[in-house]
């Protein structure tokens, strides 16, 4: 991406930063990037947003084509249905828009429109769980747990800038409808770059045997984090990132508990209905008998505040999850 | 039976044929159940027999051909006027049309997109214009002169998503898109629950070039869909004023015409007369 195209593209969403507290390279937009990129070998993306392209990290998409760019305005039924329409004609439409505007108000043709119909249609939902502090309109906190009971949905919560551009490539690839969870603005690389991303598979990132944290999303931050600490206190700590929540890969996570003493979930998500409920029924399923602690969102809506503040307050920091894992000894 | 766009002039007396066989085959259908939303299939048989036998361009034996125009039900329940239309169009065999509504069969109630020729899923009401406007963005996209027809409602308007789609058609200038509204009076409720007058001074408000007719004249119908052909960067809407039942008194005068049920016996005294007042035509 040239760096007048980012300038064009800037946005105020880009000066955030997602990154936890350590030290780590970023990357600016990695989704508006790697969609830039496709579009330049893939003429059948179109990119679409319902008012909030600045927010989304498309910019960089409008820019390079404004021709197979289209902002349908404040009308996410609208952005999903125009999207389906536009599936059917044979082109790839990536729909952005908020997470709780596309689970909540568009569900209905989500489902019907595109998943009913395995429409070729991929929504990146921005503000994921606690990535913003206005509180319960804008926190998508229960859109996996939406999402992810829509048959023939695919369900993504991407970790970092790498899996984000990884993904938006194999989502471009994969023929059907995708919810995809967006980390936007100056988003941190904590998974090596240059990988590509399998969808339905999960990744085992770092081995022990004490206590294994299965995470999505930027928890695995978290978790990586938290298991560097905990090692200095002679605790072993695995980490499973399970980016895809649907399909979802249960063998991996069956295989990984059962090769640790006690199974930590970590999403950025209420604790129901999301990765934490996967873990258990997929542990029941395959027998596999484990004590599972749950860290993610309460079922409650949550206030606003600062995002570091929310998160810290709601157990989503490094250090929660060192406390909560140093609290199962 | 390949279609030109735009089609040459219109044998009105031949489509007021076919719509009286669409009629007869949605009667067909319904006595098989016993029961069918058939007051809605025979207020628009005018308006399918003007496109399918007419208006639309399209290949029965090219179903994904990707310059044909599209029809989309919106309207899912209607489904009966639509397998009537598809049967005669060539695209599903008439003997398949005594299965409507049984279990099975892929002639649902309600429309699904797995049933050949049919463009949309309809029945969750407000879902098909939003899916006519990214289909027209998307052929203009790919530079197809295709058009395409979107049959909603009026009780659909209700749903909020219809005002959605109708701004986006406008500000993105889609005047090969043509929004078929079917007003007949009714919903599940009963006669229409919130007025939605006045219907056509909506759609113009909305940028729409707006024509209102009586959905059940052939002439007007023929005639609206030929202007509705124009480029002047405007989507088009069509507002048919329909009677439910139409062409069948027993249906016409129900008040239980948005979903119709009798007895076989009354079924088969409701056909003899329809056949008695069409005088064996078609």
């Amino acid at each position: 991406m040239s760096g007048k195209l980012m300038e064009a593209g800037r946005t105020l969403a880009m000066g955030e930063n997602e990154a936890a507290a350590r030290e780590r390279a970023t990357v600016e937009a990695p989704f508006g990037r790697a969609l830039a990129r496709l579009g330049q070998t893939r003429s059948d993306i179109v990119g679409l947003t319902a008012d909030l392209g600045k927010y989304t990290d498309i910019l960089p998409f409008r820019d390079a084509f404004p021709q197979r760019f289209f902002n349908v305005g404040m009308a996410e039924q609208n952005l999903v249905a125009v999207a389906a329409g536009m599936a059917r004609t044979g082109l790839t439409p990536f729909a952005t828009t908020y997470g709780v505007f596309a689970s909540r108000r568009a569900f209905d043709f989500i489902a019907i429109a595109l998943a009913h119909s395995n429409l070729n249609v991929k929504i990146v939902a921005g503000l994921p769980g606690l990535t913003t502090g206005y509180g319960g309109t804008h926190q998508a906190i229960e859109d996996l747990a939406l999402m992810r009971m829509i048959p023939g949905l695919t369900v993504i919560d991407p970790c970092d800038a790498t899996e984000i551009e990884a993904a938006t490539e194999a989502i471009a690839d994969h023929p059907g409808p995708v919810y995809m969870r967006l980390l936007r603005g100056v988003v941190p690389v904590v998974l090596e770059p240059g990988q590509k991303f399998e969808i339905g598979k999960a990744r085992k990132l770092r081995d022990g045997a004490d206590v294994g944290i299965v995470s999505t999303g930027f928890m695995t931050e978290r978790a990586l984090d938290a298991a560097e600490v905990l090692a200095g206190r002679d605790v072993s700590v695995a980490v499973l990132h399970v980016p895809t929540i649907k399909p979802f890969d249960a063998q991996a996570v069956a295989e990984f508990a059962a090769g640790v003493g006690h199974v930590v979930t970590a999403e950025n998500h209420v604790v129901v209905g999301g990765l934490g409920s996967l873990v258990v029924e997929t542990l029941f399923d395959a027998g596999v008998s484990r004590k599972v602690t749950r860290i993610g969102l309460p079922d409650r809506f949550i206030e606003c505040g600062a995002v570091p503040t929310l998160q810290a307050r709601y157990g989503l920091t490094t250090e929660a999850v060192v406390a909560t894992i140093a609290g199962l000894q | 039976m390949l279609r030109n766009s735009p089609p040459g002039e219109a044998d009105i007396a031949a489509l007021r044929q076919k719509a009286t066989r669409l009629r007869r085959h949605m009667l067909t259908m319904a006595r098989g159940q016993g029961a069918g939303y058939i007051g809605q299939g025979l207020g628009i048989a005018d308006l399918l027999a003007a496109l399918y036998f007419h208006e639309l361009r399209y290949d029965p034996e090219n179903l994904t051909w990707a310059d044909r125009d599209r029809f989309l039900l919106s309207t899912g329940h209607y489904s009966i006027a639509l397998w009537a239309a598809l049967a005669e169009a060539g695209i599903i065999p008439v003997d398949e049309l005594r299965t409507y509504g049984a279990d099975d069969s892929r002639l649902e109630m309600s429309t699904l997109d797995t049933t050949p020729g049919v463009e949309v899923i309809g029945g969750s009401l407000g879902h098909g214009l939003g899916q006519g406007v990214g289909q027209a963005l998307g052929l203009r996209v790919h530079r197809s002169d295709a058009r395409v027809f979107v049959e909603l409602s009026d009780g659909e308007m209700q749903e909020g998503s219809t005002w959605e789609a109708a701004m986006s058609a406008s500000h993105f200038r889609l005047d090969r898109l043509i929004a078929l509204i079917d007003c007949n009076g009714i919903q599940a409720d009963g006669p229409v629950v919130l007025d939605m007058e006045p219907v056509t001074d909506k759609w113009r408000a909305f940028g729409w070039e707006t024509f209102e007719i009586d959905g059940n004249d052939m002439a007007a119908v023929v005639s609206a869909l030929a202007y509705a052909r124009q480029r002047n960067g405007k989507p088009k809407a069509i507002v048919l004023r329909t009677l439910p039942g139409k062409g069948v008194p027993r249906i016409e005068t129900s008040e239980k015409s948005h979903f119709f049920r009798v007895d076989i016996g009354e079924w088969d005294g409701i056909i003899a007369t329809f056949e008695q007042s069409v005088g064996g035509a078609a």
